[in-house]
């Protein structure tokens, strides 16, 4: 057959470059002042994967402390600063920047054919801000803890001794860092786009990160005054949510979610972004509705604005305001729905590979599944007050936030690990792990949904007989799942040292990220890409000597 | 966003390595500049909506409480930033021209206007302060010495200020929305100030010139936004009905 191998992708089959953005400048200080994007968000991958293990250790003792009714390990109010802490560094230091500061720092400029970011220095200070936020949860930490949950609800906020002002400076600055990192998508994917690439013809991961950006800037200065507030009150006492003072705490509230439910969308619309790159990759077939993704990732992103009060149907909000939200809460589920429709429709006679990252993707699928249809049963005004503040909550967010972003951002790291570290892990453990995972979640987790729909309330130390079973296999449940992603981390270390060298283009994909080397060169493309539709597979043919793919015109 | 980090022959040096043109290059920055100026007013918009939600739920709080501001500094500071956003507009203008002196001129300008502002600012804190006509828990108006402020609203009208009206409760609300709202706008001022020393010195080096003008154009914007904001304040806190 004639083909023309495209000489760019031909030439790095296997090899590395001499030099790339890993080996380009020696140091450590050519890391920590570094204005690459890829180096940064190497860094913020590495850090973020810190604050996954450390809140994921809390989570382990949590459970330890469930497995049987009674005092296990720790006492009501250990326990108290474990969920808190649990949820907090999870929360603000792992799942918020996780996907698009981490994963998106590196390939987002890439995708577009860029050699960096619209602003590298802003793209550094929002690094060097999350490292002096986390200092500040960490000295809440070892200062004296926090208990007040990762909410930090007032006025139990204003009363308890532990550390509440630290905790909510750390907050704030990490609020900065989401902002600065928000500014820099937007302006990148507006000003730096190669030509031929309109905004069809974007990746959706592209458009997910935009929409995330779009959220990170609008809602984020609204956390930043609350927290201000907060502070305020808690230094000065301006009394504008202390009720002794004439304040209203409900407020704070409003603020609180006004902010922290978009941020959900945050945390899951890059995640939905990885699915649209991860699932016709893997099924060898063209994404299935492309515009109707993209414009739901909007649509998710404006309506995410509009349903705050729906953490609120308990908090005196009156009915009237809670019919609306409620209603406005229903709305949201439609384009997410869209969303799993069409990447169904994408596997549907596809050619399907049941790589890592596609494992990962169907898990995604599935557990986002449970975790959105969940959240109708909270979206109804009757059924939250029956089930507000149970284990049924507990287990909602889980499925969404760890069954949608953490399984979306472990199929993320299985897909471009080999883009990001040059090196193949081992696909047998991988798939092995994910199976891991995606068992231990669900065995933590439903019995949770059991339990709470009978009456189990979140963050209690204790529990009556008639949960001793759910509890203890939602224990053993965490115990495999934490089992599994230790082995995720072992075989991705052993990966770096022992791993088969990474081809440009190990799966098959059509974004411009796998027509650079990996790892990528430090200029990332000696001169701009050309763009083609970035899910025709037709032109990518596989290699079996090389085992890669190159791309044929 | 000036200083690329290797150099090119054929790469300009105040233009970022990794942008293809000037223009390119002010387009991102300005845009960059002008979402950043969305989070500050969602920042503000916190203050605002509470200031909106406690003059709707205690209307009397704040007809009372603002008799205590001085409107003559608040349109005096009023004016001063004004003209300062006239100066700062017209710095733009002598940047794209390549008028250095006149730069220099409106930037230093612009920068003692916010001095003055400052100056201002701080003699009316002072005021608020030897009053006592502090924030919620602080709140301890000198007028009522007597009575102390457990017994609210028994001195008020008999001390020959003026004032009319009975104190209401909660006073100190007001003054805690005061400190909040203008406390912050003053953090902006000086981060403007700051901003626009930096351009002032890179004005005297010479780095403007028709292609590269950004900087002196994005903190205009920034700066235009902190007067804006104070336009609004001022109505809102000292002058009301």
């Amino acid at each position: 057959m004639a083909t023309t191998v495209d000489g760019k992708t031909a030439d790095f089959p296997t090899d590395r470059g001499p030099l790339n953005y890993l080996n380009c400048d020696r140091g450590i200080l050519s890391w920590a002042f570094t204005l690459d994007h890829k180096r940064i968000g190497l860094m913020y991958l590495i850090s973020i994967m810190a604050s996954l293990g450390l809140g994921g250790l809390f989570a382990m003792l949590i459970r330890v402390e469930l497995a049987h009714s009674g005092q296990q390990i720790v006492d009501e109010n250990t326990y108290n600063q474990l969920f808190t802490l649990h949820g907090a560094i999870m929360v603000f230091l792992f799942i918020l920047p996780g996907i698009p500061a981490a994963l998106g720092n590196f390939v987002l400029p890439i995708m577009l054919g860029a050699k960096d970011v619209a602003f590298p220095r802003l793209n550094l200070a929002s690094y060097h801000l999350w490292v002096i936020g986390a200092l500040f949860f960490l000295l809440a930490l070892v200062t004296g803890g926090l208990d007040t949950g990762w909410t930090l609800y007032v006025p139990y906020a204003f009363q308890t001794d532990t550390r509440v002002l630290t905790a909510g400076v750390g907050a704030f600055i990490l609020g900065f860092s989401s902002i600065f990192t928000g500014i820099n998508f937007v302006a990148t994917i507006h000003t730096l786009r190669p030509p031929g690439m309109t905004w069809f013809k974007m990746p959706l991961f592209l458009w997910a990160l935009y929409a995330t950006a779009i959220i990170q800037v609008l809602a984020t200065p609204v956390l930043g005054i609350t927290l201000l507030l907060l502070a305020a009150e808690l230094v000065l006492g301006i009394g504008i949510f202390d009720p002794t003072k004439g304040g209203d705490p409900i407020l704070f509230q409003h603020f609180f979610w006004f902010y922290s439910h978009p941020a959900v969308y945050i945390m899951i619309l890059p995640a939905m972004g990885i699915m649209s790159e991860v699932i016709p990759t893997f099924s060898r077939k063209h994404i299935f509705g492309y515009r109707f993704i993209a414009y739901s990732s909007v649509a998710i992103a404006l309506l995410g604005f509009l349903v705050w009060g729906h953490h609120m149907f308990v908090s005196s909000q009156s009915s009237l305001a809670s019919t609306i939200f409620s209603l406005l809460t229903f709305s949201v589920s439609i384009p997410s729905a869209i969303k799993v429709f069409n990447w169904l429709a994408t596997m549907y006679k596809g050619s399907i590979a049941l790589d890592t990252p596609m494992l990962y993707a169907l898990s995604f699928i599935l557990l986002f599944g449970i975790g959105g249809l969940t959240g109708l049963f909270l979206a109804t005004l009757s059924t939250d007050v029956q089930l507000h503040d149970t284990y049924f909550v507990v287990a909602h967010f889980h499925y969404t936030m760890v069954g949608g972003t953490l399984i979306a951002f472990m199929a993320g790291l299985h897909y471009w690990w080999p883009k990001i570290t040059g090196r193949m892990y081992n696909e047998f453990w991988g798939r092995l792990c994910s199976i891991g995972v995606f068992a231990g979640f669900n065995l933590t987790f439903f019995p949770q949904f059991v339990m709470g729909s009978r009456g189990m309330p979140r963050r209690y130390h204790d529990f009556p007989e008639k949960f001793e079973i759910f509890h203890f296999l939602s224990s053993i449940g965490a115990f495999l799942m934490g089992l599994a992603m230790l082995g995720v981390l072992i075989y991705l270390l052993y990966s770096l040292f022992k791993g088969r060298r990474a081809p440009a283009n190990p799966w098959g994909s059509a974004t411009l990220e796998w027509q650079c080397s990996s790892p990528p060169p430090k200029e990332n493309f000696a001169e701009t890409p050309s763009v083609s539709d970035p899910y025709d597979y037709d032109h990518i043919k596989y290699d079996p000597e090389k085992n890669c793919y190159y791309r044929v015109n | 966003m000036s200083a690329a980090p290797d150099h090119d022959e054929n790469h300009p040096h105040d233009l970022a390595h990794h942008f293809d043109t000037h223009r390119q290059q002010f387009d991102a920055g300005k845009l960059g500049m002008w979402i950043f100026l969305v989070t500050e007013i969602l920042l503000f918009s916190g203050l605002f909506c509470a200031y909106v939600i406690y003059r709707a739920n205690h209307p009397e709080i704040f007809i009372y409480a603002h008799q205590f501001l001085d409107k003559n500094l608040g349109a005096l500071n009023t004016a001063v930033l004004i003209f300062s956003s006239l100066t700062m507009a017209w710095a733009v203008r002598a940047a794209q021209l390549e008028q250095k002196r006149a730069l220099v001129r409106l930037l230093s300008i612009t920068l003692a206007c916010g001095f003055v502002f400052l100056g201002v600012k701080a003699v009316e804190y002072h005021h608020k302060w030897h009053d006592g006509l502090l924030w919620a828990s602080q709140y301890n108006p000198k007028h009522h010495d007597s009575a102390e402020h457990n017994e609210a609203g028994h001195g008020a009208e008999s001390d020959g200020e003026g004032l009319h009206g009975e104190e209401p409760k909660n006073v100190g609300l007001f003054f805690s929305i005061y400190f909040m709202m203008t406390g912050l706008h003053a953090v902006h001022v000086i981060a403007g100030m700051g901003a626009i020393a930096w351009v002032l010195n890179r004005a005297r080096k010479g780095h403007f010139n028709r292609r590269y003008f950004g900087p002196v154009d994005f903190v205009g914007l920034y700066w235009h936004l902190v007067d804006l904001i104070w336009i609004y304040l001022f109505p809102l806190l000292y002058l009301i009905h």
